[in-house]
């Protein structure tokens, strides 16, 4: 008996035009195809999406969070990326 | 600040601990067993039902039972996928379920011997395994909490249509309401067993409580679905078998008898009505696949080979 196991997909399912993919869990498949029929049958028996994307668990490459300060510091210093940081006089509306 | 130190701030925080944070072995150990034995729960939970698949009563009790044991294949492998974000594989922890070294749901060791008990499953048992995940819905790791929030909508159908298949017997003939009674007396205590021993004989609870993988104890949770269910029976005019059973006016909840703890223990320790012949039907459905499984991946590296080629 074959050892060989198959390999872990991640599933990202859309819900409606115009939204985004949103990750919605994982699944062992065969094949990329299979992957993909396995997910419509699991994540969108009850209309929750009109689009799939299934990408092997092997190709994603997460931040650590061991390094989360480190790695998003950055960007807290920088203020000025924020609208709030800059005042207006009284008066200027829709803006 | 220590890793065992930021954790526990984290659990104190309710902020929900993800598949790469750091955690400790232990708390990791016991989400594996408990998130795995989960996962075999819906496995092995497919059998009993699905032997009512092929003599379900009408093509409607047909078709609505099909999809119900087909939710419960995507339960498990939601389950299996959140267990191995802990780093666990699947296969490994399937096979020692087939071994007898992890355990599953004790209710799935009782037998279905008439139509009753399939609406007795969705309505009892799926209810009392509602009243388990939502309480799960806040458990401390992120990953098996979404699961749970997922499984919780399905499962509520579930529930609705084994109580609707029970008032349906309810409403029959003397024969249907006898078969439907016969149901109750059967799989009553051990629904209530789904919520596990005693606290004071609960060995992981006080860790899991702590841990806030558990939210609430067992015996709280019996009692709350025995609050909500005894009202259901009486819905359905059936009655509960349990003499002792009483609606306590002091603190608005129903007292109810002393589970037999003798009999629990049998069936967790394998030797239930059908522990055998569960995992006998699963460890043939391994075995004789195991070609398949091997045809599925020779094609896929022929495909993928081509591809590179």
């Amino acid at each position: 008996m074959s050892n060989v196991h198959w390999p872990l997909y991640e599933v990202f399912i859309r819900s409606k035009q115009g939204l985004s993919h949103r990750h919605v869990g994982s699944l062992h498949a065969a094949d990329e195809q299979m992957a993909l029929e396995n997910a419509r049958d699991a994540y969108t028996r009850r209309s929750e999406g009109c689009s799939i994307w299934v990408v092997k668990a092997s190709e994603i490459i997460a931040s650590q969070p061991e390094e989360r300060g480190a790695f998003f510091d950055p960007a807290e210093t920088k203020i000025y990326r924020h609208p709030t940081f800059y005042t207006l006089p009284d008066g200027i509306e829709h803006m | 600040m220590t890793e065992q130190h930021r954790f526990d701030e984290r659990i104190a925080q309710e902020i929900a601990i993800e598949a790469q944070d750091w955690m400790p072995d232990e708390y990791r150990k016991t989400l594996i067993r408990q998130i795995g034995q989960h996962a075999h729960s819906e496995i092995v939970g497919m059998l009993p039902e699905g032997n009512w698949l092929t003599r379900a009563p009408s093509l409607k009790r047909k078709a609505i039972l099909l999809a119900k044991v087909q939710d419960e294949a995507g339960h498990g492998l939601y389950l299996y996928s959140a267990a191995e974000t802990l780093g666990c594989a699947r296969e490994d922890i399937y096979q020692k379920m087939l071994d007898g070294k992890m355990k599953y749901s004790s209710i799935f060791n009782y037998p279905t011997l008439n139509w009753a008990d399939i609406g007795v499953i969705g309505w009892l048992v799926d209810g009392a395994a509602i009243v388990n995940q939502v309480a799960l819905c806040r458990t401390s790791y992120g990953p098996y909490a979404r699961a749970m929030v997922k499984i919780c909508k399905e499962e509520s159908f579930h529930q609705r249509q084994g109580f609707e298949a029970c008032m349906v017997l309810a409403q029959g003939s003397d024969e249907q309401r006898q078969m439907l009674q016969d149901a109750i007396n059967r799989f009553w205590w051990p629904a209530l067993m789904m919520f596990g021993p005693n606290d004071d004989n609960s060995p992981n609870s006080a860790q899991s409580l702590a841990w806030k993988i558990k939210r609430f104890g067992n015996d709280e949770l019996r009692q709350r679905f025995v609050d909500n269910t005894v009202p259901q029976v009486e819905m359905l005019g059936m009655t509960v078998p349990d003499k002792d059973l009483r609606f306590n006016e002091a603190t608005s909840h129903y007292e109810f008898g002393e589970i037999d703890w003798e009999e629990f223990n049998e069936v967790i320790a394998g030797r239930g009505l059908c522990n055998e012949e569960r995992l006998a039907a699963k460890r043939k459905a391994w075995e004789e696949g195991a070609w398949v499984r091997e045809a599925a991946l020779a094609y896929a590296e022929k495909q993928h080979a081509q591809k590179v080629a």
